[in-house]
């Protein structure tokens, strides 16, 4: 967080179906509906997470995400990393406050991956959803489905990963945590953190720029884990890999797809860092073990289904 | 009350049931056949496009970024989206440029 930037702090997602993708996030996944606007837009968050939504469907007739937002610690900050963006050469867009609703103002710029980021540093305050501030209990009771802990990372498919790697470093404050090196030594995946979390936002080198390859939510335990699979099954959900775990990140998880097709993962464990520890690297001859522990193979779905 | 028909993918030459509630692709997964490759089955990804041959059939919604109308009228459709409403035959043919995707992506998996 040396440059202010805190966490993860919204994506939002283009749905075919509305309807359909809010009863995939509110009663399979368990995120809780926050609001809606004239758009047609649907604002979700999960329990934990104290502000107002992290998760926006978008109705549109092609799936995909349009931008994930980063939530810094204050104005000051929001202006300053303004200004480096420009000085680095990345040209930035300033989306008004209420755009989003219960959003304040967002800087939004386009990574050299293609993706489209923004900057805010203000966002309704809600607290966490069906517990009390003072004396909470461990978890509401009403909770639905997966019952998904927070909003934790996303995964993007893009080239120019130097470029990214440049600007998410050197500009914006986060560390690289894990990466897949190639034979060359050319980084091919670089997981980026900007907290102690195993990842807040990763790249894989892809010839396309501006891919999605999931939305990811946390969820505490390998029982849990588990729970979602069942739910998956019970409900014909399109499902994509797992239970397993990954080398990289050596989190444990389940991937499948919302009605849309674009991809989600719930996860519970994984590494952790401090400002003391080395990146971790795979080299790109282990790829299968890197990614699915278990298999030790890549599933050729995972690499090449995007949105 | 529904219907089942009978599916002939021409290539191949294979044929497989598909009750009409059912896509074409969840049809060729239910009866363990291989000749469209499998991504996210929800009309997004568009690595399951074919080719409608002969047959009617509804359609549930798709990227328009792999399919857009003049396609869909053409019958080149996400077989995760297709819906027979009768005897169906189509082709399934890998397309690098239509999935989005490198030349190994589209080995039927």
């Amino acid at each position: 967080m040396r440059k202010g930037v805190m966490r993860p702090g919204h994506v939002q997602i283009r749905v075919l179906d509305a309807e359909a993708a809010l009863k995939h996030y509110r009663d399979l996944v368990g995120l809780i509906e926050t609001d809606r606007d004239e758009q047609g837009r649907i604002y979700l968050k999960a329990w934990t997470e104290v502000d107002k939504f992290s998760l926006v469907l978008n109705p549109s007739d092609e799936p995909g995400m349009d931008f994930m937002g980063f939530k810094v610690v204050d104005e000051a900050t929001l202006v300053q990393l303004e200004q480096d963006l420009l000085a680095w050469g990345c040209p930035v867009e300033h989306i008004p406050a209420g755009e989003l609703r219960g959003c304040g103002r967002r800087v939004r710029f386009v990574a050299p991956s293609g993706h489209t980021f923004e900057l805010y540093a203000e966002k309704e305050y809600t607290g966490k959803w069906g517990v009390t501030e003072v004396n909470p209990e461990a978890w509401p009771m009403d909770l639905k489905g997966m019952r998904a802990v927070r909003f934790d990372h996303c995964l993007m498919y893009g080239d120019e990963l130097a470029a990214t790697y440049d600007l998410f470093v050197n500009v914006l404050g986060f560390y690289l945590a894990e990466q897949v090196l190639d034979e060359n030594g050319d980084r091919i995946a670089q997981f980026l953190s900007i907290s102690t979390k195993a990842h807040d936002v990763a790249f894989i080198m892809h010839p396309e720029k501006g891919k999605f390859h999931h939305a990811s939510f946390f969820l505490e335990t390998w029982e849990d884990v588990l729970r979602a699979a069942d739910l998956i099954s019970m409900t014909d959900t399109s499902i994509d890999i797992g239970p397993t775990r990954h080398g990289l990140t050596h989190g444990k998880t389940i991937y499948f797809f919302d009605p849309s097709g674009n991809r989600n993962e719930v996860f519970c464990g994984g590494d952790y860092n401090y400002p003391d520890h080395k990146p971790v690297t795979w080299a790109a001859e282990q790829l299968g073990k890197a990614i699915f522990y278990h298999d030790r193979q890549l599933n050729e779905r995972f690499l090449t289904v995007l949105t | 009350m529904t219907d089942t028909f009978e599916m002939t993918e021409l290539v191949r030459g294979l044929r497989f049931n598909c009750a009409s509630d059912h896509s074409l692709l969840k049809a060729m997964e239910l009866a363990g056949k291989r000749c469209i490759p499998v991504g996210c089955r929800g009309g997004g990804c568009g690595l399951c496009k074919v080719q409608v041959i002969s047959g009617e059939f509804s359609c549930g919604p798709m990227s328009k970024k792999h399919v857009d109308e003049a396609s869909r009228r053409c019958g080149r459709v996400l077989a995760c989206r297709v819906y027979p409403r009768s005897d169906l035959s189509f082709e399934y043919r890998p397309a690098p440029e239509l999935a989005g995707t490198n030349n190994n992506s589209n080995e039927v998996m």
